[in-house]
């Protein structure tokens, strides 16, 4: 590079690189800009469309006059196939949806965080690599063999020690849950300690620091948006999961009393339903309803993050 | 010199993995005094002050021989690990403000220790960031972040950092890079003060700062100690080693 005569505008030296570069220089530069831009926006693209199909098709019952968005949210009267009197209410679900997400976060997100502190402190490199390993394979296995381990081995051991009369339970899908999220939350969060340079570690050890007074006074800090993200990422794939918690909930649409309750979520119900409900019916359209229920739900618990963490920030 | 040996080094080897970088050196270092060690990039100047606090130990490929005693007392074999590192105040090369807040920064160390009266932190911490000019720049924003001053601040909060624990030995490894000459001045003010409660090592590539400071300067040299004599000797004709003349005369480096 050709440093730029300083009695010129600092863009001349631009301008004069440009004019003597090959054309199909240019070009190739433009083309790949242009694809890179393509690229960014159709993430948006995407959402945008899922979410506008979603709404299209829920949008008739919920304009057509008879349905009450009241009921939907606060009735806990689901019964979408009575003969004399339909009556779509999903709040059982949202409870239930609720209530399996967080006895799951309460188990995964010290678990998890807990798990991300040993590998990326504590441990020697070896032990490190195999629990890597070991915790991406628990990442890959299907969410239909998690519910196949809680409809069966899980359930038994829940009646076995508990005495609830059913297995499939809010405990249950808790449990199966957390330890969906807790690869994942491990992940992350390991990445983010690893993030924090070696410089901040040395600082605070040639400063007196013992190794618990580093975590939590050095490390949390520095990593926070890190280690908030993969609690965020824990939570999402808690309300998002559905062939797990279907199997191992219970599927029964009422408001819990305990966590050895049965309940149903929000995801469970729509896959168990759509397929039965004939397309265009209203019992069709509320179940879309549903999904943009849950499409707001995670919208909204990604935008609190946000904001929290923008709020870190600023300070 | 009859002074008290307050860091006596006695064929120190350290080797990163099959490299060595310091090939046997022995010296004492005595208490109250200022202690210049100067010499070229790679003479492993930060190593060794990284062997007296070991934080050595977290470089896993190192290895480290011979003894280094503070206080009399074998690093190696210290049981108050966190009390050796506290009784060391380092000041590290590249200004590392600590991701959290102006005052948690200099109140860290204190607070590793156990001091927990608000009163007590308050006074240390103002106390530290006056002693490295920099109480004037942040008393307005002191629960702002550590890492958002600039690259001089920080390096005067690294600084004030290393003062919070009332260290017996003061290690400042190229404290004055990112500081402008004036507030440097006031620094040096402030550590001439300081010398008579604690021991300074001064590591520095600015050889007059050694002249201004040390009472005694090392010169390093490839992991070899050249010369190491009182300044009035490095900083003349008188040197024993004509390599010393040619460093600190600028003849070469």
């Amino acid at each position: 590079m050709t440093v730029p005569d300083s009695k010129q505008p600092a863009n001349f030296s631009f301008a004069v690189r440009e004019a003597h570069r090959p054309a199909w220089a240019v070009f190739g530069e433009r083309t790949l800009t242009g694809l890179i831009y393509l690229c960014g926006i159709s993430a948006i693209v995407f959402v945008l469309s899922i979410f506008v199909f979603v709404f299209k098709e829920a949008a008739p019952v919920l304009f057509g006059g008879k349905f009450s968005l009241a009921q939907f949210l606060f009735s806990t009267e689901w019964y979408p196939t009575s003969e004399v009197n339909k009556r779509y209410g999903v709040l059982a679900m949202i409870v239930g949806t609720f209530s399996v997400t967080g006895v799951a976060m309460v188990i995964a997100v010290p678990f998890g965080l807990g798990a991300a502190i040993y590998i990326s402190e504590f441990c020697g490199p070896k032990v490190k690599e195999t629990l890597k390993i070991v915790i991406e394979l628990l990442a890959a296995i299907p969410s239909v063999v998690w519910g196949f381990i809680g409809l069966t081995v899980m359930s038994k051991l829940i009646v076995q020690y508990t005495g609830a009369p059913v297995g499939v339970n809010i405990l249950n899908g808790g449990i199966i849950l957390a330890l969906m999220s807790v690869p994942i939350i491990v992940s992350i969060g390991e990445d983010a300690l690893k993030a924090v340079p070696d410089s901040f570690r040395e600082a605070g050890i040639a400063l007196g620091a013992t190794r618990w007074q580093l975590i939590w006074r050095v490390l949390m800090p520095a990593a926070k948006n890190g280690l908030l993200a993969a609690v965020l990422l824990g939570v999402g794939r808690g309300v998002g999961e559905t062939m797990a918690v279907l199997m191992a909930t219970g599927h029964a649409v009422h408001i819990p009393s305990g966590i050895l309750d049965s309940v149903r979520t929000l995801t469970a119900n729509i896959a168990a339903e759509l397929g039965e409900a004939p397309a265009g019916s209203d019992h069709y359209r509320v179940l879309f309803l549903t999904g943009v229920l849950l499409f707001t739900l995670t919208f909204a618990v990604n935008l609190i993050a946000d904001l929290i963490v923008r709020g870190i920030r600023k300070k | 010199m009859t002074a008290e040996k307050h860091i006596e080094v006695q064929d120190l080897r350290l080797a990163y993995g099959t490299k060595e970088v310091i090939h046997g050196i022995s010296f004492d270092i005595y208490r109250n005094e200022i202690f210049g060690v100067i010499g070229p990039a790679q003479s492993a100047k930060t190593s060794l002050l990284r062997c007296l606090n070991r934080t050595i130990d977290f470089s896993a490929e190192a290895t480290v021989s011979g003894t280094v005693k503070v206080d009399g007392e074998d690093v190696r074999r210290v049981k108050d690990l966190y009390g050796l590192r506290r009784k060391i105040g380092m000041v590290a090369p590249l200004p590392v403000g600590l991701p959290i807040s102006i005052y948690d920064n200099v109140a860290f160390a204190p607070r590793c220790a156990g001091m927990t009266r608000n009163g007590e932190l308050d006074n240390i911490v103002e106390q530290c960031l006056r002693q490295a000019a920099l109480w004037d720049e942040v008393k307005d924003r002191l629960d702002s972040l550590g890492t958002k001053l600039s690259g001089g601040q920080q390096q005067r909060l690294t600084i004030a950092r290393a003062l919070s624990h009332q260290p017996e030995i003061l290690c400042l490894d190229e404290f004055s890079i990112a500081i402008d000459p004036v507030t440097t001045m006031r620094i040096e003010d402030v550590l001439k003060e300081l010398r008579k409660n604690m021991t300074i090592i001064l590591v520095t590539n600015l050889t007059q700062q050694a002249r201004r400071l040390a009472d005694r300067t090392m010169f390093l040299w490839n992991g070899e100690i050249i010369e190491l004599d009182s300044n009035e000797v490095i900083f003349s004709d008188k040197t024993k080693d004509k390599r010393t003349y040619d460093y600190v005369m600028g003849i070469f480096g």
